[in-house]
């Protein structure tokens, strides 16, 4: 598999403390991983590295066999990577659809952002519905589906995602999952999952990352990650005298 | 009533110019930019100086002056706000207050210091309504204001720039992330803000017919009270708060006079900021989140400086500079002593409670006001008359601040500065003569004329301040005072009624800048309310930044400097203020926490 992004060695400080250690990671082209972690492990830390919002001390960060490394966020986004940034964060007083064009601020083909628009609304009929109605006006889910929506108005390859289920309803946190899995499938888009549930993260994803306090402490295949009994105890909340227990009751 | 309906709109008009470019600059950078309020005062003089000494047809000046105003903003924000804006919004405030002045004292040595008749353009008083006689000049502006905010709506509705402008300024990291470019949107902001605010200086030289290069800063406070008032961040409004202070301020003054003008701008900031901070139309915790000051300016340890420092300073200060120095060094030493007394007591508003007061020419008119009345009307002795003005200053800066405590983030630094500006006014209003004959202490009836007596008494004034301040600083009460500085919330979690502490340093800040007040009015035997300016209250701001915020002595080092030698230089006034301005802008970008203190 040809990698589509790829982090060698890198290492990020914020002043005297040590954020990234030597993190190497890759996403393939059209591939679903995810990144798992505990609070303060560096997983936005690293998110922000591969978005040009924090330069990186030493190593590389390649896009599609370019170095981006001292790339700006705007040359990033021309090249292929979006965001849906951590709790979204829509423009509050714009209306829907002029979120949507923000998210393609940096592309100068009328007409081809009007059969983006078109797409998206096609995608996503809920927001075609409030195409005129303001972003904060939305529920929690609906402004999710924007920011996805945002993303992908930059026609990109990549779509960095901080915590896209942070704060949802359980409900509405399978649905985004599915939309993930969706925006995928058909649009064929490759998904960096950065999350702190590793089992939701881990159902939709081929490969996954663990971070421990700056640090690649696991990686692996998503079945594998979610049999491995440090994950188990760690971070899907098993006691270890009861995994396998559990494991026979499921 | 309809005329004066009219008279407000008119003005209303040019405020309202004026506000929707700092709201949009406060949009897009969370700063509020002083510098563009000296584009009111500069735009007026370029173009004076561009139709009558260059003469050019107005219509040709208009445009030139725009560009000039807006290459002037970039300037500002490519060189001063621009590399602040990683620290806190308040840096870059008082950088920008501080290009304000540099820009008003430039254009007041290129232009001179005159009031200028602005050329009439257009006949300006056609018409008539009631009393007032307005023209076709009036119109139009008035015109040309409305066609702008038409322009400028549909750019920020349809316009992809504008719409860059309007994400960046409801989320930043989120702009950034779709591939806004943010610096270059606050670069385009700064030049329309700018060119706005020339425009809006040309029409005011317009509608009242004089050009003059210090108006700026005045007519800046306006607008930035009608942006305030609508709602920071919001265009639309700073639209409606600019005419509806514009209306309120003609009114006030067909019932009150025009003496009442300053103090009704004022009194509607001080009742917005607490009442609605978020203005009429904007969002109401604007900048809440935004740490105080104590976090950034004044970070580090101060250098240690050791023991046998002290005594010798005060060798020379008592011994050595009366023995070598006459009497202009003498005069002048008198004038460094106070402003580091009263500098020295503000650090601890400043510097421990993390309240950067912009006011506190209010406190110290107080204390000279009320040493001159209590010696020469009630004929009180000098000594009693000083602690008691200091007492005076203390008790009335509280009283009428005491309101604005709960403001947040740098409104506060905002709110102070309305209540200095309407003290002083307030004095004005009851003293619009000046106290003449404020006579010189004395000595057991025999009263001490000579500048060497002075300058003693102001020494051992500055002496116990300094130990006052130091044991403050050292006691329980200075701890509490200094942890509502360096983490408010932190503060109140622990149970600290943070309000209370910013009052209390703030009302120990106002006695000794009443006392340094009581003896600037001795010293000078004259007072008039020209002294207390805005100028002043910068400058006890610049002196304690400079030495370092937080450190009491470091006051001293600041007056020595900022009084002391600019004083011996024989800098001229206007030369002295850019020194200030640069001074401030360079310690604020370099040395934050002050000259005295180790970078962290």
């Amino acid at each position: 598999m040809s990698a589509l992004l790829e982090l060698d060695d890198v290492h990020v400080y914020y002043g005297p403390f040590h954020a990234l250690r030597g993190n190497t990671l890759t996403v393939g082209e059209g591939e679903i991983v995810s990144l798992l972690g505990g609070n303060a492990s560096g997983k936005s830390t690293t998110m922000k590295t591969i978005l040009g919002l924090v330069k990186p001390k030493g190593g590389t960060v390649r896009f599609d066999g370019r170095d981006v490394t001292h790339a700006s966020t705007r040359q990033r986004v021309v090249a292929g990577i979006a965001s849906v940034p951590e709790a979204r964060r829509v423009f509050p007083q714009m209306t829907v659809d002029e979120n949507l064009l923000a998210g393609a601020f940096t592309r100068k083909d009328r007409a081809g952002i009007q059969e983006d628009l078109e797409r998206i609304r096609e995608h996503f009929p809920r927001l075609a519905e409030r195409r005129r109605q303001e972003a904060g006006t939305l529920s929690g889910g609906e402004q999710q589906m924007l920011a996805f929506g945002r993303a992908l108005m930059s026609r990109p390859r990549l779509i960095c995602m901080d915590e896209p289920t942070m704060g949802l309803s359980p409900k509405l946190v399978d649905q985004v999952l599915d939309e993930i899995a969706r925006i995928n499938r058909e649009l064929g888009v490759a998904v960096l999952l950065v999350e702190q549930q590793a089992e939701l993260a881990l159902s939709i994803a081929s490969r996954g990352y663990v971070l421990a306090s700056g640090e690649i402490v696991l990686q692996g295949g998503s079945r594998e990650l979610l049999d491995d009994p440090e994950i188990q105890v760690a971070y899907l909340g098993k006691a270890t005298d009861t995994a396998a227990e559990s494991d026979t009751t499921a | 009533m309809l005329d004066t309906l009219i008279a407000g709109l008119l003005r209303g008009n040019i405020y309202a110019l004026g506000a929707v470019g700092i709201s949009l600059v406060f949009g897009v950078m969370n700063v509020v930019n002083f510098a563009q309020f000296s584009f009111f005062g500069l735009g007026a003089m370029l173009a004076w100086f561009g139709i009558v000494k260059l003469g050019l047809p107005f219509w040709l000046a208009l445009p030139l002056v725009l560009v000039m105003c807006a290459g002037f903003g970039l300037l500002t924000n490519v060189a001063v706000v621009r590399p602040l804006a990683k620290y806190l919004p308040l840096a870059a405030m008082l950088s920008t207050f501080a290009v304000s002045q540099i820009l008003d004292n430039a254009s007041q040595v290129a232009f001179g210091a005159n009031f200028r008749a602005f050329p009439k353009v257009l006949p300006t008083s056609n018409f008539r309504v009631g009393n007032l006689a307005f023209g076709t000049s009036d119109l139009v502006m008035l015109g040309i204001t409305i066609v702008v905010m038409v322009t400028m709506s549909l750019f920020l509705k349809y316009g992809r720039i504008g719409r860059a402008i309007r994400a960046t300024s409801q989320d930043q990291e989120a702009a950034l992330q779709v591939g806004i470019p943010v610096a270059g949107v606050q670069h385009v902001s700064f030049v329309i803000a700018s060119a706005l605010g020339g425009l809006a200086g040309v029409f005011i030289a317009l509608y009242v017919g004089v050009a003059n290069p210090s108006s700026g800063l005045e007519t800046g406070l306006v607008a930035f009270v009608a942006a305030t008032l609508g709602g920071l961040g919001s265009l639309v409004g700073a639209v409606i708060g600019g005419f509806v202070l514009g209306v309120l301020e003609a009114f006030g003054i067909h019932f009150f006079g025009d003496t009442a003008r300053e103090i009704i701008v004022f009194a509607v900031l001080i009742i917005v900021l607490i009442v609605r901070p978020g203005g009429l139309l904007g969002r109401v915790p604007l900048i809440s989140s935004e740490p105080l000051t104590g976090t950034f300016l004044g970070r580090g340890r101060p250098f240690r400086i050791p023991k046998w420092v002290w005594p010798i300073a005060l060798v020379i200060a008592a011994v050595v500079v009366p023995l070598v120095g006459g009497d202009y060094v003498l005069t002048t030493g008198t004038q460094v002593l106070i402003y580091a007394t009263i500098g020295a007591g503000f650090t601890l508003t400043a510097g421990q409670a993390g309240v950067l007061a912009l006011g506190q020419a209010g406190p110290i008119a107080i204390g000279a006001y009320s040493s001159a009345l209590l010696t020469t009307v009630v004929h009180l002795p000098f000594w009693v008359a000083l602690p008691v003005s200091g007492l005076i200053a203390a008790i009335i800066a509280s009283i009428l601040s005491s309101p604005i405590w709960g403001v947040k983030g740098h409104y506060i630094s905002i709110a102070t500065l309305g209540v200095g500006t309407v003290i002083v006014a307030v004095i004005q209003l009851v003293f619009p003569q000046g106290i003449y004959g404020i006579p010189f202490p004395d000595w057991f009836g025999t009263p001490l004329t000579s500048p060497l007596a002075y300058y003693l008494i102001d020494l051992g004034v500055l002496v116990i301040t300094l130990v006052v301040m130091w044991r403050i600083r050292r006691s329980h009460l200075g701890k509490v005072i200094a942890s509502v500085g360096s983490d408010e919330t932190a503060a109140v979690a622990s149970g600290v009624r943070a309000r209370d502490y910013k009052a209390l340093a703030f009302a120990v800040s106002a006695f000794f800048a009443g006392v340094g007040g009581s003896l600037l009015a001795h010293q000078y035997t004259y007072i008039d309310p020209t002294i207390f300016t805005t100028l002043m209250s910068l400058l006890v701001v610049t002196i304690v930044i400079m030495g370092g915020v937080n450190l009491p002595y470091g006051a001293v080092l600041g007056s020595i400097v900022l009084i002391g030698a600019m004083e011996l230089l024989r800098f001229t006034p206007e030369l002295r203020i850019i020194v200030y301005g640069l001074v401030l802008i360079l310690v604020v970008r370099f040395r934050p926490g002050g000259l005295l203190v180790r970078n962290s």
